[in-house]
């Protein structure tokens, strides 16, 4: 479980005498590295800096001639304003519900798929295609094709039970949103969890049906700590993907209806509103919110990739 | 419990996947219906399972019938992606062999670094890249695209790639080099046709990824560089009589990925926790 396991293979190499020529290898080792992450550094830290920048400037695209430095004001007014206030906790909202109900609907069809039957490959397969149909299509189904009130498929279906028809975007708009992303990405919950099942010990779990372990038991004390890691994996990955997620807030409302979440926010008072310094300073906000969720993130892959490694 | 119970309640969860698996899907075979019939035929309350079945949806998506043709669009997706795919290829391989084989120190961290960036929402940088474009005269151009797709996906890539790479085991590259293989050769010889499924699962993810993305295509393409999700953002407002259409449209623009994925299930499960799941 050490790290030892995994000693570089450059370095058995590098024990020559010659200091110049130990960094020159060094240097030789790194070099198939640095294009990546010069890239990375250009292309993903740089505009960052830039918006952090940009966060401190009272800046309206369409007067640029009055832009000018304000310190923290931008950020005073997007704390204290109450839309935006709103689109934290709608982010918030989305974020846990989407995790949460996908997570365990997830979870259970992991758990059913982990059983042997008759098609289950082709069960597999139907369960996956919602993560693959392209995100803004996916919306555009649920708005039109399922959601619509007058010839949706929800309200025709329940035509025929009788039920009410209920123009679902205006009444649930946030709900809406949400189950169109729980459908989406239930499957990837399942795809993860059904790869942790499938690494459980076999000869253990044999183990405790014989030693008369009821099926409650087996998934209470072994499955399910076994699998945690496989949930908290799947909550993190889940969680930085729905945090940012536009396309289907985009789409079903347009971030009408008390739906705009952050990032929504944030393409808004930049790309309509032309606020550029205000948007900056919403933009950096999301940035924190990311790096608490993403310290969290982190230490689970992390944990993840050090029991790899230690078995590797 | 007996082996019959057992038997019958097996059964009765088998059932039980096979009704969830049909309730998952549901709405992409009524899309898939949907699509294949007249607008008249699509738009009605109770819907109409037995209509008759006809192609105007995707004769009318393709532009036959008056309105934007789709290609440009299409034909953009397919370059952006294919492109930043490639690039990503180029940039990761190298990086995943000095972070896998030949590790340089301190690689945990490096490896850390290109997923923390993978955390950095988008819209913290979307500002400062569209005024760039604005005044490079970048905007509304695809290799722009090309190259913020390359930077969105390279990180996963990087992660997929090096856990792929890990698995050739040490032994057998030493024993290549003691039989005095050089460094190309023992990356053509042994690596690649051990890590080959691995790079192309990667390959698969950055262009489903790609082929997906809307945020950044929205906000820095306009009609030349138009990618197909900001084609279909056309139909949000659409209005009772293009259900057909939006049909056809959304499965049109869906299909390779579609076909990428079933293609690619194990894998997909791999490349998507980022190799931490085997």
């Amino acid at each position: 479980m050490t790290a030892t396991t995994t000693a570089p293979l450059a370095t058995a190499h590098v024990r020559t005498p010659d200091p110049s020529k130990a960094r020159l290898r060094a240097w030789a080792t790194r070099a198939p590295l640095l294009p990546a992450l010069i890239f990375m550094i250009v292309v993903t830290q740089l505009p960052f800096v830039a918006t952090v920048v940009i966060s401190f400037f009272d800046w309206n695209a369409l007067y640029p001639k009055a832009r000018h430095f304000t310190g923290v004001d931008n950020y005073r007014e997007v704390l204290t304003d109450a839309d935006l206030r709103h689109s934290v906790w709608t982010t918030v909202l989305l974020t846990v519900t989407v995790v949460l109900v996908s997570l365990v609907l997830g979870l259970l069809l992991a758990l059913l798929l982990d059983r042997r039957f008759r098609g289950r490959g082709v069960v597999r397969t139907l369960l996956i295609a919602p993560f693959l149909v392209v995100p803004v299509a996916a919306a555009l189904l649920w708005k039109h094709v399922l959601y619509n009130p007058e010839y949706g498929l929800l309200n025709g279906l329940l035509h025929y039970v009788g039920g009410p028809q209920p123009d679902w975007i205006s009444n649930t708009p946030l709900l809406a949103v949400e189950a169109s992303l729980i459908w989406q990405w239930t499957p990837f919950m399942m795809l993860i969890l059904l790869a942790g099942l499938q690494s459980r010990d076999q000869q253990q779990m044999e183990a405790a049906r014989v030693d008369g372990a009821s099926g409650w038991q087996m998934f209470r004390y072994l499955t399910l700590p076994h699998l945690r890691r496989y949930l908290e994996l799947g909550a993190l990955l889940g969680s930085i993907y729905i945090v940012q997620n536009f396309d289907a807030v985009f789409t079903i409302t347009s971030g009408g209806l008390g739906t705009a979440n952050l990032p929504y926010t944030v393409y808004q008072s930049f790309y309509q509103a032309h606020e550029n310094g205000l948007a900056s300073a919403a933009g950096v906000l999301v940035v924190i919110g990311s790096i608490i969720i993403a310290t969290f993130a982190l230490r689970v892959v992390s944990s993840l990739f050090r029991e790899e490694a230690g078995r590797a | 419990m007996s082996t019959i119970t057992a038997q019958r309640k097996g059964r009765g969860l088998g059932l039980v996947a096979w009704l969830l698996g049909i309730v998952f899907f549901l709405p992409i075979a009524w899309m898939a219906l949907t699509s294949f019939h007249s607008e008249a035929d699509a738009a009605t309350n109770p819907p109409s399972f037995g209509a008759a079945l006809t192609l105007d949806g995707y004769r009318e998506f393709f532009g036959t019938g008056g309105g934007a043709s789709p290609w440009p669009a299409l034909i953009n997706s397919t370059v952006a992606s294919l492109a930043s795919t490639l690039f990503v290829l180029l940039l990761a391989l190298p990086a995943a062999y000095a972070l896998s084989i030949r590790r340089v120190r301190k690689w945990t961290d490096v490896l850390f670094f290109f997923l923390s960036t993978k955390m950095l929402p988008v819209v913290a940088g979307l500002l400062p890249i569209y005024l760039f474009a604005k005044n490079t005269d970048m905007l509304d151009n695809i290799w722009l695209l090309v190259i913020l797709y390359t930077s969105m996906n390279l990180p996963i890539a990087v992660w997929m790639m090096q856990s792929f790479l890990a698995e050739v085991p040490v032994a057998i590259i030493e024993a290549a080099r003691v039989d005095g293989a050089r460094l190309p050769t023992i990356l053509a010889r042994v690596v690649a046709p051990i890590a080959l499924p691995g790079i192309a699962a990667t390959a698969l993810i950055c262009f489903i990824f790609s082929w997906n993305e809307l945020l950044f295509a929205r906000v820095l393409t306009g009609v030349v560089a138009e990618t197909a999700p900001v084609f279909l953002t056309g139909f949000i407002t659409s209005q009772g009589l293009f259900l057909a259409k939006v049909c056809a449209a959304s499965l049109v623009v869906s299909l390779p990925v579609l076909a990428a994925g079933f293609a690619a299930q194990d894998k997909l499960v791999q490349g998507l926790s980022l190799g931490a799941v085997k």
